[in-house]
């Protein structure tokens, strides 16, 4: 568990990853030792098309900083043929819906990564944390706490 | 119960339309029949009584009192709070006080640029002085104070602890006199429930069509497209139906406009806009990525569209505050 110590600011992020692809990826990454940073906390889901766009908006609310949905590449690649197709329907509307509610379009990266493309996870993983580090916190349960007088 | 044996009912509108009060009316010959079995003691749109009649009556006097409205200012919530002291049931009544409705719209806003754009603006302002509302101000008599307006609008809830929920934008008459059956015959479920709606149906179970077609390459708002008589979504209108509370009747759709969702989110649902974002997204007729993006690019106002009624309710409740307090 990380925090923020007083002077150096280290973003937590939500890494959605399906089963079959990203996140061998990131298991590979890992047992490899690829050189990562340690921000991204892995949630395995069984397809990248079963991430429900609440799950981002709860990862946020809760408190992290950045969001990843990585899947398998369209087309061909999903293990159920066309779950993949399911989230690039939804990804670009939460997009959207994400810049309506003001929060900035680096703190949000989906896309694809297949099980063998390890180092590709590790560099995302590196450059996200970067990003997301340059933009500070979002902290969204102080917008909810601020105070009305 | 009061002494008569008549039930003590207090009703009170905080940030709203109205429309709730009017719903209330629209009980029509049947509100004889709350005037039989209910004492008025507290309802400012319809009578008169001052807060003070209410600061007067001692804890838990009322028997039920059906509050509408959302949390806007400093007086909504001073008279929730005092609302739920004296009363011993507390309904957030109609989409307000449930979710926070159109009012609850204010939240992809400050109370700065609120402020800035109603008062400085609006090209038929004329304020050449940039008066802008302030909470006190002195005069010859003495300081007069008025309500604060918060940056982001709650819900009762939100403020307080609520017994009951009655969903709509506004509550249906029947819906209405089925809570008020409920209330008086005792039969009232577990604290903390939705009434006077479906405990487990979407407004799609009761629309007299029925979904098809599910493939849509082409979103339409109302005004942009002559419906045909069959499922509006299969025809690209974007409809709540799929993610809102069946318990309307589904009245919209009966006349061919679309759900716009003022009964709140279907059971199980936690956050209705992606509930509703999921289920668009999954008729979108696209099998490339471009294509995809180009199709649900064309959904105008996503907050807006899927949040229309309930984003106070929401998982993130507002848009981010560019200043935190």
């Amino acid at each position: 568990m990380m925090s923020d110590n007083g002077n150096g600011f280290e973003p937590r992020i939500v890494g959605f990853c399906c089963n079959w692809c990203t996140y061998a990826a990131a298991d590979t990454a890992g047992v490899s030792r690829m050189k990562q940073a340690p921000n991204v906390d892995i949630i395995r889901v069984m397809c990248s098309g079963r991430v429900e766009p609440a799950f981002i908006l709860k990862a946020f609310k809760e408190g992290a900083d950045g969001v990843i949905v990585s899947g398998c590449h369209p087309p061909g690649d999903c293990h159920y043929d066309t779950g993949n197709f399911k989230t690039f329907r939804r990804m670009p509307m939460m997009e959207a819906l994400l810049d309506q509610y003001g929060i900035e379009k680096e703190r949000f990266h989906w896309g694809w990564i297949s099980g063998a493309e390890a180092p590709k996870w590790a560099k995302l993983v590196n450059e996200f944390t970067e990003q997301v580090r340059s933009l500070g916190p979002l902290d969204w349960k102080r917008q909810l706490q601020s105070k009305e007088d | 119960m009061a002494e008569n044996g008549k039930l003590k009912l207090g009703l009170y509108w905080a940030a709203s339309c109205g429309g709730c009060e009017i719903a209330i009316v629209e009980l029509r010959e049947k509100i004889l029949d709350l005037d039989a079995a209910a004492d008025i003691l507290f309802w400012p749109c319809a009578m008169d009584f001052k807060y003070k009649d209410v600061e007067a009556m001692p804890d838990g006097h009322m028997d039920v009192v059906l509050f509408n409205g959302a949390i806007r200012n400093s007086e909504n919530e001073e008279m929730a709070h005092l609302l739920r002291e004296k009363s011993k049931v507390l309904v957030a009544f109609g989409s307000c006080a449930h979710e926070g409705c159109i009012p609850g719209l204010g939240n992809m806003f400050d109370r700065q640029s609120i402020f800035n754009r109603v008062y400085l603006e609006t090209p038929s302002t004329d304020n050449p002085e940039s008066i802008i509302p302030q909470t006190s101000y002195q005069l010859p008599e003495g300081e007069v104070h008025v309500p604060y307006m918060y940056n982001t609008v709650k819900t009762l809830g939100q403020v307080e602890d609520v017994d009951y929920f009655v969903p709509g934008c506004p509550p249906q008459a029947p819906q209405i006199w089925a809570v008020v059956e409920a209330i008086l015959g005792g039969n009232l479920p577990a604290k903390g429930s939705v009434v006077g709606a479906s405990p487990d149906k979407t407004v799609c179970d009761e629309c007299k069509y029925n979904r098809e077609e599910k493939r849509v390459s082409k979103f339409y708002r109302p005004h942009e497209i002559i419906a045909e008589d069959r499922c509006l979504f299969d025809q690209g209108i974007i409809c709540a139906g799929p993610a809102t509370r069946a318990g309307c009747g589904a009245l919209c759709t009966e006349v061919g406009m679309p759900c716009r969702g003022c009964y709140g989110p279907a059971p199980n649902i936690v956050d209705q806009g992606s509930a509703l974002l999921s289920a668009v997204a999954s008729v979108v007729d696209a099998d490339t990525e471009e294509e995809a993006a180009r199709i649900v690019g064309e959904v105008v106002d996503p907050i807006g569209t899927f949040y229309r009624f309930g984003l106070p309710a929401s998982m993130l409740h507002r848009r981010k505050l560019e200043e935190v307090e």
